[in-house]
């Protein structure tokens, strides 16, 4: 296979933004029939090959082959229609159309002009069934989940017949089932001969289904490698520019100090939501909510914050009954939600840094009084540095950020209000290994000063790392909860799951 | 309302269906109040003196659909009945003048879309440009009303097609309905269409979808510019002159029906049928207002202004309990 001449060959890529080198001298060599893995932290210029490769931005130097012709694209459309099919790394579709459209607009199947609505809903539904879904797919994309549109996002770079399926971070939202799924395809692509650039920060994942890996360090090549020669530790060392030792130190977690009950909720449920459930967080412990997709995580940190109305059931606070009717109130009780969606529900990427940061502090202080400048500077420093937010510069534009840099804006902003509770849904969706165990190590330090958190992750293992107690939730029902001592194990987890808490 | 909302209708027709009873309560409450108000003719009749104001506010449902703007739509109609007036006094055959007022409407258009494509210039300030253009190349023309006696025009603003009964209804209203026809078909089945969607839904997302983002912009601008132009004959068809004073502030009209009709202003959601809604409300407020007598038609103004408020709540209420 390594004989076979490279369908696309990156040769000395150079792509500079104001103030920021994002990409020096790299090159690329994809074979047919492989699937190669892309690796760097957060930040390390990953989706900016892709985007450099794909049309969105022109390269400032070098060549790109294609089929050993050289090429140039001026927008993401020349780059599909030469045969390379993409998935960006945040979701990027049309809320406003249906599922259908998003899957085929563009390529939908048309009579004299005039679009087959029908047969395009039937090839939507075949192409989304490939990936095991079954969608409505007449409703419009906004009214499913994340995963669901980033599954969708995946069935439309199927769509193209391409020879190159670039996929940046696809699975980052997605739960075991979906990845199985997405990487059965994968391997039936690659049987064909298609050649498959991906982006994961999971590294068991990579292991599963990569034949070869590039990896890039603050923007420069750090080198190729086939998958089997290098061990994880090697990776992530090549990555990180340190060891992984360093990073592993995060022990058993202490049993929480516990000193009482901070929340309790008795019977809350929301009709269509989730169904009512019971559930005590006492200060200073890390609850897990452990379930697969539209299992109903999500709706309970809703629920918790007030960004959903309860249907039924109450809620005390420090034994006190309290209404969380709305987020504003939840938030001067002092909860804080950080959300999934950072693209819809979270960060304003035209502001900088800064600004994103201290905006709910502001908020809960009201607006009439501004933090001064100075007190911002300082808040905000500290949480570039713990949180590694790179480039280190408060004044940097949001939008300019890598993901995973913006998802620990976000997360900074939260963190920055201390709150006695904190509702944290993935938050480390699409982080890097050094600062996932970065986050981490902050969310037991946290729970530790006594503050209490509520996690929700897809990764189990994630989630039995930093959890005294595990929820585990399935059809928008709490099914069990865990305590997490020795004997609970992710296998543990799963099979609660699968058999819907009635072992 | 309320009952509406939920699993009965799907939520992107409510606003449609509001306009719609809206104009059912309206036209029903003037019924009630005046004498020979109840009639079809009366309909009809708002049909035939706002086909012009239909035929410019389908353009600039494209171009709100794109989440854009076009503020040169008035200065684009007044721009065209002179050309029309003047080319017709010099003896130019109507055909070829129509073709031509037509020609410089889509190519003012497309420059437009351009500026605003190419250098990224915001779409209200691109096509506020054009509206200052448009004016002011009216009086370069002539400042005065020129008067048009061409037969064919004469016949457009004369001739009643019947319907049979009593009612009738001019061409301009034919050629209206037929561009509202053409429209809504390319808006709903065809690929051109849906990339008007997709780009007013997130234009960054459609660009990475590999959608042709640049010809869709230009082509809802060129579009509207077309639709001025048309608007312009028509209403040169109704007024039988140019002049560089017509259609002053026509542009707020076109924008209030297409809002009243419940399309957003961000762009990616709404429908044809609600524009044409919009323009029937906005018409069927004159008429009330003709037949109240004692009104000044500055009533008009004020209530148009009250139901813009009321259109763009409801769709922040709508569009905030999306989730
Ligand atoms: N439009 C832009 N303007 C300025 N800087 C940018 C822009 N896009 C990316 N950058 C910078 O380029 C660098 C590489 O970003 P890139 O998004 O490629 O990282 P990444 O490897 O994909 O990271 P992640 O794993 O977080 O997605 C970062 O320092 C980022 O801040
Ligand atoms: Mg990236």
């Amino acid at each position: 296979m390594t004989s076979a001449a490279p369908i696309l060959q990156l040769t000395g890529i150079g792509k500079q933004f104001p103030g920021v080198t994002a990409l020096d001298d790299v090159d690329l060599r994809v074979l047919p029939g492989e699937v190669h893995a892309l690796m760097g932290e957060n930040g390390a210029g990953k989706s900016t090959l892709i985007k450099v490769l794909t049309g969105v931005h022109p390269a400032d130097s070098g060549t790109i082959l294609l089929d050993s012709r050289e090429v140039t694209f001026g927008s993401p459309l020349d780059a599909q229609q030469a045969g390379i099919s993409t998935v960006y790394q945040e979701v990027n579709l049309c809320p406003n159309l249906s599922v259908a459209e998003n899957v085929l607009i563009g390529r939908e199947p048309r009579r004299f002009g005039r679009i087959q609505w029908k047969a395009m809903r039937r090839r939507a539904a075949e192409r989304l069934a490939e990936l095991d879904l079954d969608l409505d797919v007449t409703a419009p994309l906004s009214q499913y989940s994340l995963a669901i549109q980033q599954m969708v996002a995946i069935a439309r770079a199927l769509e193209v017949k391409a020879r190159v399926l670039v996929l940046d971070e696809p699975t980052s939202s997605l739960d075991t089932g979906e990845v199985e799924q997405l990487f059965r395809v994968m391997r039936t692509l690659k049987e064909q001969g298609v050649a498959i650039l991906f982006v994961s920060h999971f590294l068991d994942q990579v292991y599963e289904i990569a034949d070869r890996m590039t990896i890039l360090r603050n923007g420069r090549r750090e080198g190729d490698y086939p998958t089997g020669e290098l061990s994880q530790v090697e990776l992530i060392a090549k990555m990180i520019g340190r060891d992984l030792a360093e990073l592993e130190r995060l022990e058993e977690r202490p049993p929480a100090r516990t000193t009482g009950t901070l929340l309790q909720a008795d019977g809350l449920g929301r009709t269509g939501g989730i169904e009512p459930f019971s559930l005590t967080i006492r200060e200073g412990e890390v609850v897990g909510l452990a379930g697969l997709l539209g299992s109903g995580r999500t709706e309970v940190a809703r629920l918790l914050f007030g960004a959903d109305h309860a249907t039924s059931g109450s809620v005390t606070l420090d034994g006190e009954p309290v209404s969380l009717r709305t987020p504003q109130i939840a938030m001067t009780h002092k909860i804080a939600f950080c959300p999934e969606d950072r693209k819809a529900d979270g960060l304003i990427p035209d502001l900088t840094v800064r600004e994103n940061v201290v905006l709910a502090l502001q908020a809960r202080r009201g607006w009439t009084r501004p933090i001064p400048r100075e007190q911002q500077a300082q808040l905000v420093d500290r949480y570039i540095k713990a949180l590694k937010i790179s480039p280190a510069n408060p004044e940097q534009l949001v939008r300019n950020l890598s993901g995973g840099n913006q998802q620990k804006v976000l997360l900074a902003r939260w963190l920055i209000l201390e709150p006695r509770l904190l509702i944290l849904d993935e938050p480390t969706r699409g982080i890097d290994v050094g600062a996932k165990a970065e986050i981490q190590r902050l969310v037991a330090e946290l729970s530790d000063g006594g503050m209490a958190v509520l996690f929700i992750s897809a990764e189990l293992e994630e989630v039995l790392r930093l959890s005294h107690k595990v929820g585990v939730l399935r059809d928008r029902r709490l099914i069990a909860e865990l305590p997490n001592d020795d004997t609970l194990t992710t296998e543990v987890l799963m099979q609660t799951i699968a058999s819907g808490g009635r072992s | 309302m309320t009952a509406l909302t939920g699993a009965v209708v799907p939520r992107k027709y409510l606003p449609v269906l509001v306009t719609a009873g809206l104009f059912l309560a309206m036209f029903i409450a003037g019924g009630t109040r005046y004498e020979g108000f109840f009639s079809a003719q009366v309909v009809l009749n708002v049909f035939i003196d706002n086909a012009f104001l239909l035929v410019v506010a389908v353009g600039m449902t494209f171009v709100i659909l794109t989440g854009g703007i076009d503020l040169s739509v008035g200065s684009m109609v007044a721009l065209a009945t002179m050309v029309a007036a003047v080319l017709l006094n010099a003896g130019w055959p109507p055909v070829a003048v129509i073709v031509v007022v037509l020609l410089i409407g889509a190519g003012l258009g497309l420059g437009m879309g351009c500026m605003i494509h190419f250098f990224e210039i915001q779409p209200f300030i691109a096509t506020l440009a054009g509206m200052f253009l448009a004016r002011g190349l009216c009086y370069t023309i002539g400042t005065d009303s020129i008067p048009i006696t061409d037969p064919t025009f004469t016949a457009a603003a004369q001739t009643q097609v019947p319907l049979g009964g009593e009612l009738w209804i001019s061409p301009s209203v034919l050629i209206a309905v037929a561009v509202v026809g053409i429209a809504a078909y390319v808006l709903h089945q065809t690929r051109f269409g849906r990339t008007v969607y997709a780009t007013g839904g997130n234009e960054q997302s459609a660009r990475l979808m590999g959608l042709p983002v640049a010809r869709t912009k230009l082509g809802v601008y060129t579009i509207s510019g077309f639709c001025s132009a048309l608007g312009g004959l028509l209403l040169a068809f109704y007024m039988l002159s140019g002049y560089g004073l017509h259609a002053v502030g026509l542009e707020l009209d076109a924008i209030a029906a297409v809002v009243i009709g419940g399309t957003l202003l961000t762009g990616g959601s709404g429908f044809l049928i609600g524009t044409v809604l919009g323009v029937l409300i906005l018409g069927l407020i004159q008429t009330v207002i003709s037949f109240q007598g004692t009104l000044s038609s500055w009533w008009t103004k004020i209530f148009v202004g009250l139901l813009l408020g009321a259109f763009i709540l409801l769709q922040r209420v709508i569009s905030g309990r999306k989730k």
